[in-house]
């Protein structure tokens, strides 16, 4: 690779066959708001946008609860990208207990911000779209709605990038999960987050390596300084080629 | 340096390399649509193709000690033992996109691959001769569809620094390079001086990519390849006039000719035109295609003689139990000499009775050797009783993960072995001069019975489904997260354990889901370890049964992957010895790892007296959180067990299933679709 590739090829080509896996794939069923209004899941909900997905149900008392305050917290970490770019979207694992009534009042009292829709839909629908986005081929996971609370999914139509993480996690975990979704940064900005993550590590360092010297020393082991050419090595060495013959 | 500056320089100060590759081919779109199969391929038409050797070169800039940025390295710790085995053979390797062909059948399709091939390339190794590799990421910037354009490079499993391991989490872009340092040397180098205990050897390493939430579609896309390791003893040549110690398994001959043939095992899907499938930008599938070194169903010409096969599992899921059969379809005795690249102390010859016995109990298998992914398994097959003229196959029996296409008519390839079960054929040609052996006795074990008497700590680590939760217990329900290791998943910040450099524990890991058809291939990162016991839990209907189990010789040798399936709880005993930094245990399962079955354990100056259930900064992992009502609540501890057990005898019962039914997913033979 030559300088002139070096620059270049790092540069996003316009061109790029639009990548998104389309209403074929996701499948684009009817689904109803906690407002009550109804929307398609591929048109009006991923299309050209950044989706961020989970399961649960109102009436869930066990990990529910974690899970969405766990999403409470990524809503605050997403500020004004939330509604502009990035969406979240809570689906109902069981909608003959979750009508849109019920759903409002569950978004009302986690704080739910515009941005954070929650729906539900035909058992069908649902089962559908549970199925395209968290399948694991096992049906001891599939089958089991319990376990959907455990699972978040981001997808990021524009580039057809997914990618999953588990709740309920620390909100930072779950940040960075979102951030890969994102299409690449420049180079520079990614080299100057480079030189960060660097002062980061020898800040570490810097405060381990003593540690682990001092350790050596009192196990009485060569310290990591010492050279190829130490006496020991160079005796292991010869009875190598001695045991050659 | 200032950040800005290090961009400038990053811009102008690189030179051309020392080769160069093709321009990698534009990415395509992903075909997204599920096939119900992959389009038809002729099985036995192509060649097992060998990997090409990755040729060493001199790296402009050399490399550094600590991290070149200003040169466009990513960030990394300085390397450990730098100066000690400083690495005067130097490799450049780039990560980019290529085209490859599959099949004749098929046109190429697009891949990723160490310098843009798939396999990567083979590296030769010699204990003693350190060797750094530079892995320049050339991923396409805009990159669309499954996988992820950050990568990080594991190898699998070297006695290596953490900075240069691979840890999930240190991955790097595209535009950026790292170096990783390969020491070549034995585990045991610093109490022993030297290189190291030779006994600690291992022969057959693979790499591959190891990005966290990633590695399944990375490796699916092609991210990896193998790394072969010689010495003194396993020299990789047959022939007489080597030293006493030289074992002469089949390698190279007098003549030049290897008979030591690397065989890469994976499956892959296609879509009708030829391009490879995900059923989801974030899913390798099971995929319906045995491929072996890059090529569907190939075939091998070999002569009437012992060879070396170095058989590699690696991935996404699919677990295999191989046999090789004769042209009437009977199984032909084959001997494994190596077991995750090390020798065992004698050959094990395949089928072995109580290898089935363990297969059957856990997986519905039948005779065979057993592959799980990432296993690694030198075997000597010899065909010196056939004809020339006579086929024999590879083939896979277990019943996993299978399709469900009408079998077409007149596919049996010899009397009761159908096509859809061959990996690959082998054509006996002709005859050939045999000077290698396969002795009785291949090598000793390192002694362990002293650090054995002086354990540091014994370990538990819970290989949990989060169906499965205390029963009776409403106030710690299951654990929601699906693949978990005691309760918790992947945080780059928290290590789970730590260890005292030098030291020895024994680990118990345990798959806490009894009766189910769930395996986890555990690997764990450093060092190679030995199973010490092995039992079954069972837990029906509040009875609790414990079948203890004998530990065959291939599994007692020395290992990196440790298959476990429902209910079984083996005994490692492992050594953390001469590099201190982080490093992992996970499933190697590549969907469950994705799942962030994976968890960092640290080498430090102290033993940690638990899992250490506390971030690097201080906060612990439960605690309180508020739920809707304003209501404060505990977050449950979801692994509900304790870390460090003080005996086997005390451990905790398994979760009770109620039912130890297992799940039919279908008893076909089926494979692969041809």
């Amino acid at each position: 690779m030559n300088r002139r590739d070096f620059l270049t090829c790092h540069v996003p080509e316009k061109s790029q066959p639009a990548a998104s896996l389309g209403a074929e794939y996701y499948s684009n069923g009817v689904f109803r708001t906690q407002d009550n209004k109804p929307v398609r899941f591929y048109t009006d909900l991923i299309k050209g946008k950044i989706a961020i997905i989970n399961f649960f149900y109102a009436s869930c008392d066990t990990y529910c609860p974690m899970s969405m305050h766990c999403l409470t917290k990524v809503q605050q970490q997403l500020g004004d990208r939330l509604g502009r770019t990035t969406f979240m979207y809570s689906f109902s694992l069981k909608p003959d207990e979750d009508t849109p009534e019920k759903l409002k009042a569950y978004a009302k009292g986690i704080g739910a911000k515009p941005g954070w829709t929650f729906l539900t839909g035909s058992e069908y629908d649902l089962a559908t779209v549970r199925f395209k986005l968290f399948r694991v081929d096992h049906p001891w996971v599939d089958f089991n709605l319990n376990l959907h609370a455990g699972m978040l999914r981001i997808i990021n139509d524009n580039n057809s990038q997914w990618t999953s993480w588990v709740l309920p996690d620390r909100v930072p975990l779950i940040m960075e999960a979102i951030s890969w979704v994102d299409p690449t940064k420049p180079l520079d900005v990614r080299a100057r987050e480079n030189a960060e993550r660097q002062a980061k590590i020898d800040k570490e360092r810097e405060v381990l390596e003593p540690k682990w010297d001092e350790y050596r020393k009192a196990q009485g082991w060569p310290t990591v300084a010492q050279k190829a050419e130490d006496p020991v090595q160079l005796k292991h060495f010869r009875s190598l080629l001695a045991a050659r013959g | 340096m200032g950040a800005a500056a290090g961009v400038a320089t990053v811009l102008t100060s690189r030179k051309s390399l020392a080769y160069s590759l093709p321009t990698p081919p534009p990415e395509p779109t992903d075909c997204a649509l599920h096939p119900p199969n992959s389009p038809p391929t002729r099985p036995f038409v192509q060649a097992l193709p060998i990997p090409p050797i990755a040729i060493p070169t001199r790296l402009n800039p050399q490399p550094t000690k600590s991290a070149n940025l200003a040169a466009g390295e990513a960030p990394r710790a300085d390397h450990q033992f730098w100066d000690r085995f400083f690495p005067f053979v130097q490799y450049d390797v780039t990560i980019q996109g290529g085209l490859h062909q599959f099949h004749p059948d098929m046109p190429p399709t697009y891949i990723w691959g160490y310098n843009g091939i798939y396999p990567g390339p083979t590296f030769l190794n010699v204990y003693g001769v350190p060797v750094v590799v530079r892995f320049h990421n050339n991923l396409p910037v805009n990159h669309q569809g499954f996988g992820t354009n950050t990568h990080t490079t594991h190898l699998h499993n070297g006695h290596t620094g953490s900075e240069s391991d691979g840890f999930a989490e240190d991955f790097w872009g595209p535009g950026f390079f790292k170096d990783h340092h390969y020491l070549n040397v034995y585990a045991g180098f610093q109490q022993l001086g030297g290189i190291g205990d030779p006994l600690e050897a291992q022969f057959t390493y693979w790499y591959h990519d190891h990005r966290h939430s990633f590695t399944a579609t990375n490796n699916y896309r092609g991210l990896n390849g193998m790394y072969l390791a010689f010495n003194e003893k396993d020299t990789g040549f047959e022939f007489s006039e080597q030293g006493e110690e030289a074992l002469r398994l089949p390698g190279i001959d007098r003549a030049g000719v290897s008979h030591d043939i690397p065989l890469h095992l994976t499956d892959k899907s296609f879509c009708t035109n030829g391009q490879m499938f995900v059923p989801a930008p974030d899913a390798a599938p099971a995929g319906d295609k045995f491929i072996v070194n890059g090529v569907i169903q190939p075939f091998l010409q070999v002569n009437r003689r012992k060879y070396r096969f170095r058989i590699l599992n690696s991935g996404p899921a699919r677990i295999y139990t191989l046999n090789v059969n004769d042209n009437n379809g009977n199984v032909v005795p084959f001997q494994v000499v190596a077991t995750d690249g090390n020798l065992l102390p004698s050959p094990v010859t395949i089928p072995d009775p109580l290898e089935t016995a363990i297969a059957s109990a856990t997986l519905a298998g039948g005779p065979g050797l057993q592959v799980h992914v990432s296993s690694r398994y030198d075997v000597v097959i010899d065909f010196s009783n056939s004809n020339i003229g006579d086929h024999w196959y590879l083939s896979n029996i277990a019943p996993q993960f299978v399709n469900n296409a009408p079998e077409p008519d007149n596919d049996a390839v010899a009397p009761g072995l159908e096509v859809e079960n061959v990996v690959m054929r082998f054509d006996i040609v002709g005859d050939e001069f045999d000077e290698s052996r396969v002795p009785d006795v291949l090598t000793a074990l390192p002694d362990i019975s002293g650090p054995l008497a002086n354990l540091a700590a014994t370990r538990t680590w819970n290989f949990n489904n989060s169906l499965v939760g205390p029963k009776g217990d409403p106030g710690n329900p299951a654990a929601p997260k699906i693949f978990n290791i005691n309760g918790l998943t992947f945080d780059a910040a928290r290590a789970d354990a730590t260890m005292a450099q030098g030291s020895a524990e024994t680990w118990l890991l345990r798959s806490r889901f009894p009766g189910a058809a769930w395996h986890h291939p555990v690997h764990i990162h450093l060092e190679e370890g030995r199973v010490l016991d092995r039992r079954t839990v069972q837990v029906v209907n509040g009875v609790r049964t414990i079948t203890n189990h004998f530990v065959p010789p291939l599994q007692r040798g020395r290992r990196d992957v440790y298959p476990i399936g429902g209910g079984d709880e083996i005994l490692v005993f492992l050594q953390f010895r001469d590099l201190f930094g982080k490093y992992m245990i996970h499933c190697h399962n590549l969907a469950h790892e994705d799942g962030l079955m994976l968890t960092r354990w640290d080498v430090g100056t102290t033993t940690s007296t638990s899992t250490s259930a506390v971030y690097s900064d201080g906060t612990a992992n439960t605690g309180t959180v508020v739920d809707s009502n304003g209501v404060s609540q505990a977050v449950p501890d979801q692994g509900g067990q304790p870390n460090i057990t003080p005996a086997l005898t005390t451990l905790s019962d398994s979760f009770d299933l109620g039912s130890n039914r297992k799940p039919s997913i279908g008893r076909s033979k089926k494979g692969v679709n041809a």
